[in-house]
């Protein structure tokens, strides 16, 4: 079900500003893999051209190979839609849609892809939020607003809903910055458990959680405002934390800079 | 404000420092509250300048509106005769309501669905270079006077109708309300189309503000469930706008109830309700002050002042029950998120 991702070669742009350059990495499956690196590195713009969401941004454009298993996602004829639907993704602020119940949140991307008889979509929503650890607290007000819930609910009636569908990978766009250091806990333990089912990409600014959440890390840098991000280096946590290979890892994780 | 600051420095080991001259000068002067004061005065005064309007115009209205109620010797609300000149006098408002409610209802069906189409097609699926443009014609268009729209009315709209008509009359006549006895095109349903078109702009205009405001969050969070354009939209979109789309669409209500010279061009009035929308006759409120007022004696101009009360009041209802409809899912409006 999970799936390997291989990026070989590849830049993105905004209009004529070329935010990442050349990155070439493979990605395990069921494996959390997570990107470290200072602001306007350009984490976040990899991590979209993932899921072929940075092309949604005007002006965004991609060259080079994201290979999911074998099929390259920039392949001729290829439709971005139906690559969001293999990749599903979890932003930094909680974006529930307020106009719909807890429900149907879940159930929006299961509508989307086809009919599902009542009680067939009530086993799948519930499936979806017990895999989010979020079932026990909202089962009685499933048809309530799902904008009325916490923050760290929220993130995680957002999560339920990617993972309804059956992702292959699960993009997550520094899910905890919004949220309290218990919902933090929260979705941190919820990622252990997620990644026995799916390939995980997490971005975050929290090195402490890297370490804890990820098997392998992958470190971005610029080498100044302006230039494109690049991959510095990508390896298992356990040495990106204590042993890295190159000095500037070493730099940002014990904070001599950025 | 002044606490945060305290904190952060009593953190370090710098002495905390006294709150500044400036920052004290700040105080003073937010002690006296001259601006507060000044600011506060104005909006609480048109705030209370505009209710007394609003119930000026009412009791005006209701005042007037009762000395011709209490001579008129047929039922005000059901009969359907407007003789404000013979003795006794018998005048009632069934047919200017009807007329009112049926062209403005015509004109709101034919015209928010094409201008909430209009909306996306500016904020979701045409190149800004084209949107830019479009958007300034449609704001041309609302600021064309209302006797232009009804010369235009008359003089082009109503001679092609006929084909229309035919057509109408051919295939949807056996409903009663399409069926066409051949008179001139100047019925309700010109009336109407006429008044769709008239509100067309702000209606459009209303609702891409809306769609422009759509949390670029709520629409990337569908994205990335695999959603379509038009499945963004309807997922984020649409659910989002509601509220302010039913809002535009009643402003574009309240043109088309109020609209006097266009209508009063376009039709040929008559006292009567006519079962079919496309023969010609009926009226409208604002029609029928507009047609009669300059002749009309001073009792006569009452009778009228009564039926611009009712007028008043279909508006007044109108606008409640849209604010019903908004507030009755406001826990699921974007505004709580």
């Amino acid at each position: 079900m999970a799936k390997r991702i291989d990026v070989s070669g590849l830049t993105a742009y905004y209009g004529s500003h070329k935010a990442i350059e050349d990155i070439s990495m493979t990605i395990e499956p069921r494996s959390v893999t997570a990107f470290i690196g200072p602001s306007g590195c350009g984490k976040s713009t990899f991590l979209r051209t993932l899921n072929r969401m940075h092309e949604v941004t005007p002006g965004g454009r991609v060259e080079g190979k994201v290979l999911l298993d074998s099929e390259d996602l920039y392949g001729a004829g290829v439709d971005p839609v139906a690559v969001r639907r293999e990749v599903g993704m979890v932003f930094q602020r909680p974006n529930p849609f307020p106009t719909m119940s807890i429900f149907d949140n879940v159930a929006a991307g299961l509508r989307l892809n086809g009919r599902y008889k009542k009680s067939e979509l009530a086993d799948i929503v519930e499936k979806s939020l017990r895999g989010a650890n979020l079932w026990n607290e909202v089962k009685d007000r499933l048809h309530k607003p799902g904008a009325g819930l916490s923050g760290g609910q929220q993130q995680r009636l957002c999560i339920a809903r990617a993972i309804a569908v059956e992702p292959k990978v699960l993009l997550m766009d520094e899910p905890c910055s919004a949220l309290d250091p218990i919902s933090t806990l929260a979705i941190e333990d919820l990622i252990g458990q997620l990644k026995q089912r799916f390939t995980i990409v997490i971005v975050t600014h929290n090195m402490q959680q890297a370490a804890r959440v990820s098997d392998r890390t992958a470190f971005f840098n610029l080498a100044a405002v302006g230039k494109p991000g690049r991959l510095i280096e990508i390896d298992d946590t356990e040495r990106i934390f204590s042993n890295p290979s190159v000095q500037a890892t070493e730099d940002y994780i014990s904070g001599r800079f950025g | 404000m002044d606490t945060a600051t305290h904190q952060t420095q009593a953190g370090t080991p710098v002495p905390p420092p006294r709150p500044s001259a400036a920052g004290q000068k700040r105080a003073a002067r937010g002690a006296t509250h001259l601006g507060d004061r000044i600011f506060l005065g104005l909006s609480r005064g048109s705030g209370v300048l505009l209710l007394l309007i609003m119930a000026a115009i009412a009791v005006f209205l209701t005042y007037r509106a009762s000395l011709a109620i209490g001579r008129d010797h047929g039922n005000f609300l059901t009969t359907f005769e407007w003789n404000t000149n013979q003795d006794p006098p018998v005048f009632g408002i069934a047919v200017l309501a009807y007329g009112t409610v049926v062209s403005s209802v015509i004109a709101m069906v034919l015209a928010v669905p094409v201008a909430v189409a209009i909306a996306l097609f500016l904020t979701h699926y045409a190149p800004r270079r084209l949107s830019g443009p479009i958007a300034y014609v449609i704001d041309l268009l609302a600021a064309v006077p209302s006797i232009v729209y009804g010369l235009w009315g008359a003089l082009i709209l109503v001679p092609h109708m006929n084909g229309l008509f035919g057509w109408l009359d051919d295939h949807l006549g056996w409903t009663g309300i399409f069926s066409w006895e051949g008179g001139a095109p100047r019925s309700m349903l010109t009336v109407g189309i006429l008044l769709a078109i008239m509100i067309l702009p702000i209606v459009t205009n209303v609702s891409r503000e809306v769609f422009r405001q759509v949390p670029r969050m709520h629409e990337e969070a569908a994205l990335a469930l695999g959603a379509t354009r038009w499945e963004v939209i309807r997922m984020a979109v649409l659910p989002f706008g509601r509220s302010g789309v039913i809002s535009a669409s009643m402003l574009g209500l309240g043109r088309a109830l109020g609209e006097t010279m266009a209508v009063a061009t376009v039709l040929s009035p008559t006292f009567d309700i006519k079962a079919s929308l496309l023969d010609p006759g009926g009226g409208t409120f604002a029609q029928n002050i507009a047609g009669k007022f300059s002749e009309a004696t001073e009792f006569g101009r009452d009778a009228l002042i009564a039926s611009g009360l009712v007028l008043f009041v279909i508006t007044l209802l109108v606008n409640g029950a849209a604010r019903m409809i908004i507030a009755r899912r406001k826990e699921y409006s974007g505004a709580a998120a």
